[in-house]
């Protein structure tokens, strides 16, 4: 017994001392991992600043000469009128979509989480499929039939093809916040005399809104990332904030593009923080 | 009997007082799920799926030529492919060209012809502009005349192939493939053959970015998924904001950081690794397409791992390791199974995604890091050989289709999580 012991002890401070350094190597690998995720997106916010038309920070900016930094991108993409016709364009565009697909995913999803549902795993699969196929293959197909009813170049078509590339992140989201829905609350409604629209307005809809919100700031922030389905589709009448973007780093590199990127990545900050706080707030 | 009535509606209601009052006739439950799934799908049929199927349509489908010239495909029909054909077909021809000039139709048979077998776009619209001159036959000679193509056997097989309706041509062509005269079906010659080496290529990427996807992936989500709360929530943030961000943003910061005069390349420089005449190229290659693909693709494998990792209780390790295991036993034998669905769920959907990546390779690719996709837009963009793209957009799509359904198979859609 006493031996038993005794061995089990060593091997536990030889694994313990072995644990610290592949503990340190571990923790110092994952840092660089987290590194990499977050550094290539911290990196403009200051280069967008910049007094000068570079990209890369200048020896004044090292110096944090106050000369070498400046609000000048960001004076010029406001005054611009290019730029604040596309987010005239972008909201219009995303703002549209995503009430069509919020609206019409979320009746899908309260569909497809009932159990009767006929067929459902094939029906599932194809409104899921949007979001998996490559959007370069969407946009040439769009390109073509969107064409041929005269809704190339059109606000209406890109809304329309925005809200279906849009559909699936509501369906998802608001599939997975009806799996933790307590159907004895619409029956409970239903049995006090609430006819099914009341029970789904006043019961439900309720219950399940920060899935449904979650899912349409999904699908907004889908539409106003878009670029490919513009790109094919969309004329200069159509030009949003991420086609605007495409030429600016395609043809005419300017730091006013990165002045853009920090609003766009403080949109983005904002999206992610609603989303998990709703994910919270459900949870709860 | 008047009263009847009432009393027995009376009685109803009493008698189901301890059930529902049934306000209205209730529909049968199939059918409501249905009704309320369907204007969805109607909406998804005719913005996306029929713009899919009608792309499919395209890529086999072209009646142009038929349409332009149908007596002279007719007449052809009778010839047997050898030698030249009768001077039947030539008169129609030659008709049929003018009446296309005239409803500036002949363009877009002359491209189509043109595909077939490079060199006769210039015989078609040529002869048609010479032939005004041309009162009465024999229109054989006339139009050898104008041009010797019409003297060759292999400029009236091109014709007759490009007056199908119906054509594998443009699969053919997408795989690098062609139709010898006899026939038979053949690879085109080596210098020509440039989408099997593309497609080639974006599996290969595809590959290569999952595989470090989970490389770098499954240390994080672990770190993640065992890490206290508070601290756990900071380091998935840390996740969720490049998820988060816009690809253009991300792409934006690539550029920034690595090209020629960059950050990191300035930071090289300044630190002394390289001499400022030994600036790395890092992007505009196949280099700059993987780092940034890799860092778009990364949230994809973290996130589904992270919520399968956060599952398995900690104490199992533990209790393996107590047992006598060793840290890397108690690893591959207790742990590492049971993230395999995470791992499979992940690395699926980092594939998928990577297969039909396009912007950031037209972005930061340069021209040797290049996709599939980047030849669909290029076809439908500047050749203008929609048919081609359409074809190249089907064999993709196929792909597609094909570790769709094995994800549903594996891990199913509607486990689908989304950040």
């Amino acid at each position: 017994m006493t031996t038993m012991t005794t061995t089990t002890t060593t091997t536990t401070t030889t694994t313990t001392a072995g644990h610290g350094f592949w503990r340190m190597a571990y923790l110092g690998f994952c840092a660089l991992v987290f590194a990499f995720l977050i550094a290539p997106i911290l990196v403009i916010v200051p280069l967008s600043f910049n007094a000068e038309p570079y990209f890369t920070f200048t020896e004044g900016m090292l110096r944090l000469d106050a000369d070498a930094w400046s609000l000048r991108w960001y004076r010029q993409i406001m005054e611009d009128e290019e730029w604040s016709r596309a987010l005239a364009n972008s909201l219009l565009i995303g703002v549209s979509a995503t009430v069509l697909a919020t609206v019409l995913g979320t009746l899908a999803a309260l569909g497809l989480s009932n159990p009767a549902m006929p067929a459902r795993r094939f029906a599932t699969g194809l409104l899921i499929s949007p979001m998996v196929t490559p959007v370069i293959i969407s946009a040439a197909g769009m390109f073509f039939f969107y064409s041929n009813l005269g809704l190339a170049q059109t606000h209406l078509g890109l809304i329309l093809a925005h809200a279906a590339l849009g559909t699936p992140f509501v369906v998802i989201t608001v599939t997975a916040t009806l799996a933790g829905y307590d159907e004895n609350l619409s029956r409970a409604a239903a049995s006090m005399g609430a006819g099914p629209l009341t029970v789904f307005r006043r019961v439900q809809l309720p219950l399940i809104a920060p899935g449904v919100v979650s899912g349409g700031i999904f699908a907004f922030a889908a539409s106003f990332d878009e670029v490919v389905v513009v790109l094919f589709m969309g004329g200069i009448e159509q030009r949003t904030i991420p086609r605007q973007m495409w030429s600016g780093i395609r043809e005419e590199i300017s730091p006013a593009i990165l002045a853009v990127a920090v609003f766009l990545i403080v949109f983005a900050v904002l999206f992610l923080l609603t989303v998990e706080w709703l994910r919270r707030r459900n949870a709860r | 009997m008047s009263e009847n009535p009432d009393i027995q509606a009376g009685r109803t209601k009493t008698g189901s007082g301890t059930g529902r009052p049934m306000p209205s006739p209730r529909l049968d439950p199939r059918l409501r799920a249905a009704l309320l799934v369907l204007p969805l799908l109607v909406f998804v049929g005719v913005t996306f799926l029929a713009p899919l199927a009608n792309m499919l349509v395209r890529s086999v489908y072209d009646p142009v030529v038929a349409d332009t010239l149908p007596e002279t495909l007719e007449r052809l029909r009778a010839w047997d492919g050898r030698g030249l054909p009768e001077e039947t077909v030539y008169e129609a021809l030659a008709r049929e060209l003018l009446a296309a000039r005239e409803d500036r139709t002949l363009g877009q048979v002359a491209t189509r012809v043109n595909r077939v077998q490079s060199g006769l776009r210039s015989a078609l619209t040529r002869t048609a502009r010479r032939l005004r001159d041309v009162d009465e036959g024999p229109w054989s000679e006339a139009m050898t005349g104008i041009h010797a193509a019409w003297g060759e056997t292999g400029t009236w097989r091109a014709l007759r192939e490009a007056g199908d309706r119906y054509t594998p041509r443009h699969y053919l062509n997408a795989l690098d493939l062609q139709r010898d005269p006899d026939g038979s079906i053949a690879f085109q010659p080596e210098d020509r053959r440039i989408y099997l080496f593309l497609l080639w290529r974006t599996l290969l990427v595809s590959l290569g970015v999952t595989v470090l996807c989970l490389l770098i992936g499954y240390p994080v989500a672990r770190l993640i998924a065992h890490a206290p709360p508070r601290r756990a929530n900071l380091l998935l943030i840390l996740v969720l904001v490049p998820f988060w961000t816009s690809l253009l943003v991300r792409t934006t910061s690539w550029i920034v950081l690595l090209q020629n005069q960059g950050v990191l390349n300035d930071m090289f420089v300044y630190l002394g690794v390289i001499g400022d005449d030994g600036r790395l190229a890092m992007i505009y290659n196949m280099t700059g397409t993987f780092v940034a693909m890799t860092h778009v693709l990364l949230p994809f494998m973290v996130l589904p791992l992270y919520s399968v990792m956060s599952a398995i209780p900690k104490v199992q390790t533990s209790a393996a390791e107590s047992l006598g295991a060793t840290p890397w036993q108690s690893f591959w034998r207790v742990y590492w199974p049971q993230t395999l669905p995470g791992v499979g769920a992940g690395c699926l959907l980092v594939f998928i995604l990577a297969i039909g990546y396009y912007i950031t390779p037209a972005l930061v690719g340069g021209s040797t890091g290049q996709l599939i996709s980047n030849m669909i837009a290029f076809h439908m963009q500047s050749s203008l050989n929609w048919s081609l793209a359409a074809a190249l957009g089907g064999i993709l799509l196929v792909c597609v289709a094909g570790l769709y359904v094995l994800y549903d198979r594996l891990v199913g859609i509607e486990r689908m999580r989304l950040g």
